[in-house]
């Protein structure tokens, strides 16, 4: 029972997930809209995909997963966000200073 | 964790943790890559951009393969848990052949890119470029040897827990790669694509 509710989540995730990556190739095979739209649908959809995984492949769910599992998700997006969004704040300010 | 379970029993939750913050320790690396490449994007040195470079086509092909790779794996090892050691072995050579193919493409690209004169060694971009690019297709060189291991472990030992537990952590880490892939050419090659 459990292996059957298993299998209908991986075939519902990879459906998910093949929409989600036709998305953004088909908005810049075709441009569809300006740079700043298809950039965002990227963003979007990407997103949108990573939490598909997580929820369809890994297995990972808020309320029923184990909290040891979440418990390092969430440390490893915080030290994600600081550094990867630190940096990025960082080199950008930097970059405007020096004139580019 | 309950007293009446042995601590035999709760080893391959145990061996599960552990290899969870594995793969969130690589994936604060991958993040990291990637932050380095987002600030070097726009250094190219006067050397090609990654309009220039990448192929819409190319990338298609290796993300399909990826993604149903992600989906052979998983059945896979749904095989394996349900002890159909045929089925599983199967899935996974389907897996390994798919994941070779992904490789194929990669290497291929990188091969035509250092030909062009676009190597590592050309601008800040494209060092960040095969840096990134390059420790996702090794994790992925890595998966395929590992799923090879796995494929010999079902002929051989057949699917007993001790196996179906590695190899519910290959399944993990091959997904965990997909989702760094998606981070791949959603920060690389479409913003690269759209010039």
């Amino acid at each position: 029972m459990k292996s059957n509710s298993e299998s209908k989540d991986t075939v519902v995730g990879f459906l998910l997930a093949l929409v989600l990556t036709a998305v953004p190739f088909l908005a810049v095979l075709y441009k569809l809209g300006s740079r700043e739209a298809i950039t965002a649908v990227i963003a979007a959809s990407a997103i949108v995909q990573i939490l598909v995984h997580l929820r369809f492949f890994l297995g990972i769910r808020l309320r029923k997963s184990a909290p040891e599992n979440l418990y390092p998700l969430l440390f490893a997006v915080v030290l994600l966000v600081i550094m990867v969004g630190g940096t990025l704040w960082v080199m950008a300010n930097m970059s405007y200073r020096m004139g580019h | 964790m309950t007293t009446e379970v042995s601590r035999e029993d709760n080893l391959p939750n145990e061996a599960e943790f552990g290899f969870w913050l594995y793969l969130m320790s690589d994936a604060i690396l991958f993040g990291l890559i990637f932050a380095t490449y987002v600030v070097m994007v726009n250094n190219t040195a006067g050397g090609p951009t990654g309009d220039d470079l990448f192929s819409l086509n190319n990338l298609t092909i290796q993300t399909v393969l990826l993604l149903t790779s992600t989906l052979t794996i998983a059945l896979g090892h749904q095989a394996a848990v349900s002890k159909n050691a045929g089925s599983a072995i199967f899935w996974l050579v389907v897996t390994c052949v798919l994941g070779a193919g992904f490789l194929a493409f990669e290497l291929r690209e990188l091969n035509d890119m250092v030909a062009r004169e676009a190597g590592p060694g050309r601008s800040g971009f494209l060092t960040s470029f095969f840096t990134l690019v390059g420790t996702h297709g090794l994790h992925v060189t890595a998966g395929l040897l590992w799923a090879l291991t796995m494929i010999a472990q079902l002929a051989i030992k057949g699917p007993t827990p001790p196996v179906a537990s590695r190899l519910l952590r290959l399944t993990l880490f091959w997904h965990f790669l997909d989702i760094v892939w998606i981070g791949v050419f959603s920060v690389i090659y479409l913003p690269g694509l759209m010039g």
